[in-house]
């Protein structure tokens, strides 16, 4: 551990904050429709879209309303992306595929596909050995955008419910979804892109190069559009790589730099989404209450990563390494992990991607020690309330909120009411099913993989012996159903194309289950959120009285916590045991 | 239903030129036109001859024997065994999948923290590193064997090694080349990049860059 490293994390968690508290303002007027100083630019262009769309937007949705739009809008994108990927070859004439390589199986590109368009980004291809340019831009870059899009109207959408006073009103599906991509998602994608191109982060059309070295060997370099795809990845919490190795690879990733830019792009809207929510609720302390939970969480995650991947593998012990830093070397667990970003980079942009559901990686998750291993998977394994993705963090942390409002009455003995409203028991079972959805899926695919034999084909056939074998497996489905897409890689559901590009192969068992996993995860918390929104939309608001519990003060931000850790564990405590703390707490290899 | 219907429609078919057209070629224009260097991934010539990336890693190892065929199945023709080249700083172990340093299949290593396999592996890493250097470097223990020279990287491109790792390559590099070790050193620093902003991520040696100086240096002096 160093003392750089200490201060990126104390500097990353101050820079992010700051940028979030006036992000967080300027989206509560983006969707309160009041003026922002974006409007003359945006207001033109909102207006012609939704005229060209022909969608009502001028209707009120209520809950149901809404929640059609949005899951026909995502129906037709996935449609689209499927049928983009399977006819890559199709488009050769566009010049945009010059390695020519072949389409994917339809296994393997239902997976690519509910991946994308569910922000999850899970990726079993490898984006320089299938995919063309044309596919990567038309295809996935596109969803990288529309997800992270949706995902933030249902945030908004379950906030409106939230302070809603009177009516069933959310909001309309079409302005929301429009209004996000030109005043949220556009200028910080452009702004973002072309820093990260100043930066060494490639941005052409070539086809790959060839290179001479100066010892007589060849070296075959992949090309490619990834600023434009590497920015929106980040923004939108989408996490898929438009190379195999994702951010650890030096064009995605070029820098110790691009790497603080990159983790601050990831977290920049989440954090920004719980400063909104405090704004559109009137009382700014409602978004501190949460904010402060997320942050507690956060840095407890990165420390113990630290401090555990500083601290070296027993693997690297058993061989005689030294694990200490040394003058010009920071130590460390450096298997899997590039030596621009070292320990503290990589242990930190980890946690960033885990605690949402980015999931990009920029260090190897599988080489990661037993407790560096298990910190990701806590994190996942608190359902993406930390921060989470845009907008699923924060609609899943008002689940808790919900559910920690209701306990805590209970506890005191007085009808639970949360800024305002009185909470019944149609909303605690909805959210009650919104949380309990994403573990569900989770375990009952791991179980099905860990049970069958087909499941178990996916495993790495070296790396996966003893428990990391089912690291993996957990990973695996913990990550699909958190629509976050960070793997233990060594856990696969496609094989390598051969020389002649014949195009990726999946594995039908892990492809489907990982889809339906994601697809499940996604659109279930979804409804039942948006459910809730409706539910509440319409209570009347009655005024605070002594009895009332605060929910924007320390005490419920503790109790919060305690929410949060208890679900969690729980659910997950067993799983957890059989893996990364099985590896955590033996020095023997397997 | 329907006019969302006709709204989902229309909406995923524009802003699928939008997003997936007009955006990447705006990106592309504008790096193109202000930063074409570091969008076409930093490519550097000797002589005129593309010899790599400057930021991807890659192998600087000589070719030790060709197959001529008719032998083991992974003794096709044309497959060939390389080794280390000495005169040259040797980037961190690259395990892709292609071979080593195959920059347009990248790939993880995948090697478990708890894995033999990768105790197995680091004990070879190790033992090649002190054949390589303990020649030149007297008293190199394993101890002293900075993780970065023996473990494998994220991307398996990393273009960077420790300045650790560099210093006790010097002695080898300084000692082939008939160079003093002061000498070595001196463009070891030069090519070694900071922490970004003072602070994010670690100091690290460009190996392309200072093998490439180390060839000017010695045309130069001939």
């Amino acid at each position: 551990m160093t003392f750089a490293g200490w201060t990126t994390i104390v500097v990353f968690a101050v820079v992010l904050t700051a940028l979030a508290m006036p992000l967080g303002s300027y989206m509560a007027s983006v969707y309160s429709g009041e003026r922002v100083f974006l409007t003359p630019l945006f207001a033109g262009p909102e207006r012609f879209l939704l005229r060209l769309f022909r969608a009502d937007a001028d209707r009120e949705q209520d809950w149901k309303q809404y929640a059609k739009s949005l899951l026909i809008f995502s129906l037709a994108g996935w449609l689209l992306l499927y049928a983009i990927l399977r006819t890559q070859t199709l488009w050769d004439w566009t010049g945009l595929n010059p390695q020519g390589f072949h389409s994917g199986t339809w296994n393997l590109t239902f997976n690519t596909t509910s991946s994308f368009v569910t922000n999850t980004n899970w990726q079993y291809y490898g984006g320089e050995t299938t995919l063309s340019y044309f596919s990567q831009m038309l295809g996935l870059t596109v969803q990288n955008w529309l997800s992270a899009g949706v995902g933030i109207t249902v945030a908004v959408a379950l906030v409106r419910g939230i302070v809603g006073r009177g009516g069933k009103s959310l909001g309309n599906f079409w302005r929301d979804i429009v209004r996000t991509l030109l005043y949220v998602l556009t200028p910080l994608s452009v702004l973002g892109a072309i820093v990260l191109v100043s930066q060494g982060v490639i941005q052409n059309f070539s086809s790959y190069l060839t290179a001479h070295t100066v010892t007589g060997l060849t070296q075959s370099i992949a090309m490619g559009p990834v600023a434009s795809q590497e920015v929106i990845k980040e923004l939108g919490t989408n996490g898929g790589g438009f190379f195999n190795v994702n951010s650890a690879h030096p064009f995605e990733n070029p820098s110790g730099f691009t790497n603080f830019f990159e983790m601050l792009l990831v977290l920049i809207i989440p954090a920004a989404l719980v400063f909104m929510y405090g704004r559109m609720t009137g009382n700014r302390r409602q978004g501190h209450a949460i904010y402060g939970v997320m942050m507690f969480m956060f840095l407890g995650a990165v420390v113990v990563a630290y401090i555990a991947e500083a601290h070296g593998s027993p693997a690297q012990h058993a061989a005689g390494l030294h694990t200490q830093a040394i003058a010009g070397s920071g130590g460390g667990n450096m298997e899997g992990k590039e030596q621009r970003f070292g320990i503290a980079g990589s242990a930190l942009f980890d946690v960033v991607t885990t605690v949402t559901s980015c999931g990009a990686v920029n260090s190897a998750i599988e080489s990661y020690t037993g407790i560096g291993g298990a910190v990701p998977m806590a994190n996942l394994s608190a359902s993406e309330v930390i921060f989470g993705g845009v907008g699923t963090g924060l609609y899943s942390i008002l689940l808790y909120v919900l559910l920690a409002v209701f306990i805590g009455g209970l506890m005191v003995g007085r009808t639970p009411e949360w800024l305002g409203k009185k909470l019944e028991a149609k909303e605690i079972k909805l959210a009650g099913l919104g949380i309990l959805i994403t573990p569900l899926a989770a375990l009952f695919c791991t179980a099905m993989a860990t049970a069958t034999n087909a499941g178990t084909k996916s495993i790495a056939a070296v790396a996966g012996k003893g428990p990391q074998g089912f690291s993996e497996t957990f990973y695996a489905y913990l990550s699909q159903a958190n629509n976050n897409g960070s793997a233990f890689a060594g856990y696969t559901g496609y094989i390598q194309p051969n020389a002649g590009n014949l195009g990726a192969k999946g594995v039908t068992f892990a492809d489907l289950l990982g889809g339906f996993d994601m697809l499940a995860a996604r659109y279930l918390p979804i409804v039942f959120a948006l459910a809730v929104a409706g539910a509440l939309a319409g209570k009347r608001v009655s005024p605070a009285g002594l009895g009332t519990m605060r929910t924007d003060n320390p005490t419920f931000s503790v109790l919060l916590i305690g929410m949060i850790v208890l679900v969690g564990a729980l659910t997950f405590f067993p799983a957890l045991l059989l893996g990364p703390v099985v590896q955590g707490l033996t020095g023997h290899l397997y | 239903m329907r006019r969302d219907l006709v709204t989902a429609t229309i909406a995923i078919f524009v802003l699928t030129v939008l997003l997936g057209v007009v955006y990447p070629l705006l990106i592309t224009g504008v790096g193109q036109l202000a930063f074409p260097g570091d969008a076409n991934g930093q490519k550097v010539y000797v002589d005129g001859r593309l010899v790599g990336s400057k930021i991807i890693g890659q192998s600087f190892s000589r070719v030790k024997q060709t197959f001529p065929g008719g032998g083991k199945p992974e003794e096709k023709a044309g497959a060939i065994v390389t080794e280390p080249d000495p005169r040259y700083f040797q980037p961190r172990p690259s395990a892709t999948e292609g071979g080593a340093y195959d920059a347009a299949a990248s790939t993880f290593s995948n090697r478990g923290p708890n894995s033999k396999l990768t105790e197995e592996a680091d004990a070879e890493a190790i033992k090649g590193y002190l054949q390589l250097n303990g020649p030149y470097d007297r008293g190199l223990t394993t101890a002293q064997v900075p993780v970065d020279a023996v473990n494998t990287s994220a991307s398996n491109l990393d273009p960077e090694i420790s300045e650790a790792n560099a210093h006790i390559q010097a002695h080898r590099v300084a000692a082939l080349r008939h160079l003093s070790l002061r000498a070595v050193d001196a463009l070891v620093a030069r090519h070694t990049s900071g922490r970004g902003l003072g602070f994010s991520g670690e100091p690290g040696v460009n190996v392309l860059e200072l093998n490439l100086e180390l060839d000017r240096l010695a045309a130069g002096g001939a």
